[in-house]
């Protein structure tokens, strides 16, 4: 199962890659965003993917998975959620202001 | 255990709360920030004298004890750090209240100002390393907000890139927890650096000491430096000069950590890759000083030579060059957020960033040119003044630890320093008086100067009173050359 995970993570990793290496703005946030998620599900593939029960102390188990992981993921969702949220809107403003979203247009000159 | 570790991170978040409440009076907001960053500064003095008392002091949050809990842990070398970052962000605070204009103030500038603080501090004392990862979020959100706020052309632009960089290399950096965290099982940094020493760090935890060396190296601009120059060259001068002295130190401050505390057992391999990075960052980064010929760029390239620099001290690794590094890394924070408020005052004053637009402005403000010369004197490393102990401390090292080349390079840099801020005292304050608008009036650099002239007499006395901060210097240095120090600490077995 790791390995299955290991190569979707991978695959994620490429096509976020790929995107963030585009011109558009907006394939660049989104390559950030499936970056992202590949770093998520690889946190949950690296913790081990062994079944157990839901870390739930009502459910009366032996063993559970492992909820550090868990709890690492969701900190990290919300940071990127408010992080690409913010992106979002910079990069709206942005293409209000400069009328553009071409990376390549983006450059500047050092005559500003 | 004592509340007063999580304190110097607690009252400018504090601080930072309260002002959002006030953000239709910026006078208002001004007192509260100002009289917070000043009890800040009594607080990490305070704690700074607590560690060198009594050793290295740690908190565990909810008395859950470590490793199970987040503990922050406050040793000399972040104690120290801690205290010059509320010295220098203070500094920076009284000279944003006359510069940065109210149209700012009012869309929560002081607020953003406060939480990059608390993320730097933050940073500085945690002692488990997704904890570092949030401050540094916490960190990074704010300066995001500070970069662009004001929203012209050119700070829109340079914001888009800066996050983009950092949302990359955050990704990374949970990636590198993820795979630190399937290797040895654990969070806090004395935990993993216990299960590291069982282990012998053996090839897959060198692989995944270098991936965070990659991270920290694109935050702290080793090396992977090609975001910086345009990035800080948007924010106005103060905002420049927060980060300038603060934002990358973070980085060399993780950097320095992990590899002192952590992945110390394969050092031959390890710090000849980081030798390599620095020597690389300096000849790049002197180049950048050498060729340009506007005041933000020279200041801002020599923000990359002296994160090579203190590398150095790194990857020598012996008592002298740790020593090194720790002294030149506060006199650094502190030398650059001066020279680039004192830059900052040069473009307010000849109206352009541009070396050939101006000159002579001596003649006018002889109190602005005198300190940017003894500032540029400071950076160089000439011998009453604070840089100058660092870089001796670095070379002795080098040199004994046969470092030859690193350490010549560093030593070349100097010169290349020298030649670069005389570049802007030659041709900014000699010479005839020439100012970008016809017939300038003389701006008032009231306010601005004493914020400025503070952080100079703490670089002085620095130098001067060298002999009197060597104690502390030597306390941190002690812990970096033994972890076992700061495992016992922290893990009391």
């Amino acid at each position: 199962m790791e390995i299955l995970m290991s190569i979707a993570v991978g695959v994620l990793f490429a096509v976020g890659t790929y995107l963030i290496l585009t011109r558009s703005l907006i394939r660049i946030i989104l390559g950030t965003t499936l970056l992202t998620h590949g770093v998520h599900l690889l946190l949950l593939t690296m913790a081990g993917l062994k079944t157990g029960g839901v870390p739930l102390l009502g459910e009366q188990l032996t063993n559970y998975t492992d909820p550090l992981p868990q709890a690492l993921i969701l900190t990290s969702i919300v940071i990127s959620f408010g992080v690409t949220s913010f992106f979002f809107v910079l990069a709206y403003r942005a293409y209000q202001e400069l009328g553009t979203d071409d990376m390549e247009q983006l450059r500047g000159r050092d005559d500003e | 255990m004592s509340n007063l570790v999580v304190l110097p991170m607690l009252i400018p978040l504090l601080t930072g709360i309260i002002i959002i409440f006030f953000y239709r009076t910026p006078s208002i907001q001004r007192i509260i920030a100002g009289a917070g960053a000043l009890l800040n500064i009594a607080v990490s003095a305070y704690l700074v004298q607590r560690v060198y008392n009594e050793g290295i002091l740690t908190l565990n949050f909810g008395g859950w004890m470590p490793p199970f809990g987040i503990s922050f842990v406050a040793d000399m070398f972040s104690a120290l750090l801690v205290l010059t970052t509320s010295l220098v962000s203070t500094a920076c605070l009284f000279y944003a209240f006359k510069s940065i204009g109210e149209e700012k103030e009012r869309h929560h500038f002081y607020v953003f100002f406060q939480f990059v603080v608390v993320g730097v501090v933050g940073s500085f004392l945690t002692g488990d390393i997704f904890n570092l990862f949030v401050c540094f979020e916490v960190m990074l959100i704010a300066s995001y907000g500070m970069i662009v706020l004001g929203g012209t052309k050119l700070q829109l632009r340079e914001s888009l890139k800066y996050i983009l960089v950092n949302v990359v290399s955050s990704a990374l950096f949970v990636g590198a927890v993820a795979y630190l965290y399937a290797i040895v099982g654990t969070l806090n940094f004395a935990h993993i650096s216990q299960r590291v020493a069982e282990v012998g760090q053996p090839g897959i935890l060198t692989v995944s000491s270098l991936v965070f060396l990659v991270i920290f190296s694109v935050k702290a601009g080793l090396f992977l430096f090609f975001w910086l120059p345009g990035s800080y060259k948007a924010p106005p001068a103060v905002v420049t000069a927060l980060f300038g002295a603060l934002l990358t130190k973070v980085g060399i401050y993780a950097i320095i950590r992990i590899y002192t505390i952590i992945f110390y057992h394969d050092q031959a391999f390890t710090h000849t890759i980081i030798g390599w990075m620095a020597a690389a960052t300096i000849v790049l980064g002197a180049l950048g000083a050498v060729a340009y010929r506007d005041v933000p760029r020279i200041l801002i390239y020599n923000i990359v030579i002296a994160v090579g620099f203190i590398m150095i001290g790194l990857v020598v690794a012996n008592q002298q060059a740790l020593e090194g590094a720790i002294f030149y890394l506060i006199h650094d924070m502190i030398v650059k957020a001066l020279l680039f408020l004192l830059g900052g005052m040069m473009i307010t004053v000849a109206g352009t960033p541009r070396l050939a637009e101006m000159g002579g402005i001596i003649k006018r403000y002889p109190a602005l040119g005198w300190m940017f010369f003894i500032a540029a004197m400071a950076l160089v490393g000439v011998p009453p003044l604070s840089g100058f102990v660092g870089k001796l401390l670095i070379v002795q090292g080098g040199f004994s630890g046969g470092w030859y080349w690193l350490t010549a390079i560093g030593l070349a840099s100097s010169l290349l320093i020298l030649y670069s801020m005389m570049k802007i005292f030659m041709n900014g304050f000699w010479g005839e008086e020439k100012y970008a608008a016809e017939d300038a009036e003389p701006v008032s650099l009231k306010g601005m100067l004493a914020p400025a002239a503070c952080l100079l007499t703490i670089s002085i006395l620095m130098g001067v009173g060298a002999e009197w901060v060597y104690p502390y210097i030597s306390q941190a240095g002690e812990v970096l050359l033994n972890p076992q120090l700061y495992i016992d600490a922290v893990l009391k077995e």
